[in-house]
């Protein structure tokens, strides 16, 4: 991904050069030619096409801050409710992610997720464990979430 | 437009201080560490957010100044915050803090024993 846009930057200078023109609005130019030819070209790399990994990214900063506000709608509820009847508890995640990177992402997303917070990480790295604020109900729904989350995350790193 | 501009300061201030307020009654209310961290971590974080927001959009609409420090700071405070509270649940398990008396699980408990036992075994 990286050599990608690299190689897009270059052929926005290539652009500039052939035009005699260095402004930002001819390195813009540049650089759309330049992705539409990387965009001709792509079956030659390596890597999917880098667009479609910058858009998943985009996708998960959004899922990241639907999840702080929804979360943040569920801790005021049980804050503000009158009787404290909730069943927090601890349970164990697998998770199918490998990279440390992918897992730091994942912990901060379960973290601003309605109700749960990562309390420990495995040593083997496949298993978190997961303090949730009403354990039960949610633990089908909340394992769904974090289906979706781990979906995201893969989309990003395929 | 300067009107609307003004009511979405004033509810992104507002809503911040709020988040604040019920962030604290949160932490004073809640049984036991794990569930105080639940509140302080969230709805403090995101209460910073929307008051960072808010001076942002303050300062650039009325004064006209772009200040690029406020929108570093949401970002670093977005990144960070939910590790430190990570931080500080493990550091509370780890140092033998008690769960609330009518929490319903504890997978971590039998997971220690397991690796306990294992280490005790080789």
């Amino acid at each position: 991904m990286a050599f990608q846009i690299l190689l897009n930057v270059v052929l926005a200078f290539l652009w500039m050069f052939i035009k005699v023109a260095f402004d930002p609005i001819s390195f813009i130019k540049g650089y759309l030619f330049g992705l539409l030819v990387m965009f001709l070209l792509r079956r030659f790399f390596r890597s999917r096409f880098y667009l479609y990994r910058v858009w998943a990214f985009i996708r998960l900063t959004f899922i990241f801050l639907r999840e702080l506000v929804l979360s943040n709608i569920a801790i005021v509820k049980i804050v503000l409710k009158p009787k404290l009847d909730m069943r927090p508890g601890i349970f164990a995640l697998e998770t199918d992610l490998t990279k440390d990177w992918q897992i730091t992402l994942l912990s901060s997303l379960i973290t601003l997720t309605p109700g749960t917070l990562v309390i420990d990480v495995s040593e083997d790295n496949r298993t978190l464990f997961v303090h949730a604020m009403d354990i039960g109900e949610v633990e089908d729904e909340i394992s769904s979430i974090k289906q979706t989350f781990e979906k995201a995350i893969l989309e990003v790193s395929r | 437009m300067t009107t609307i501009v003004n009511f979405i300061i004033g509810f992104l201030i507002l809503a911040g201080a709020l988040l604040f307020l019920i962030a604290t009654f949160g932490v004073i209310r809640l049984p036991d560490v794990y569930t105080r961290n639940h509140a302080a971590s969230k709805a403090a974080t995101l209460g910073v957010m929307f008051v960072l927001l808010g001076t942002f959009l303050y300062f650039y609409s009325v004064e006209g100044h772009f200040n690029s420090r406020l929108i570093l700071g949401i970002v670093f405070l977005f990144l960070t915050s939910p590790i430190s509270g990570h931080l500080i649940n493990r550091a509370a398990y780890n140092s033998g803090v008690k769960l609330w008396d009518q929490s319903v699980r504890d997978d971590l408990k039998e997971y220690h024993k397991k690796m306990q036992d294992d280490s005790s075994a080789d």
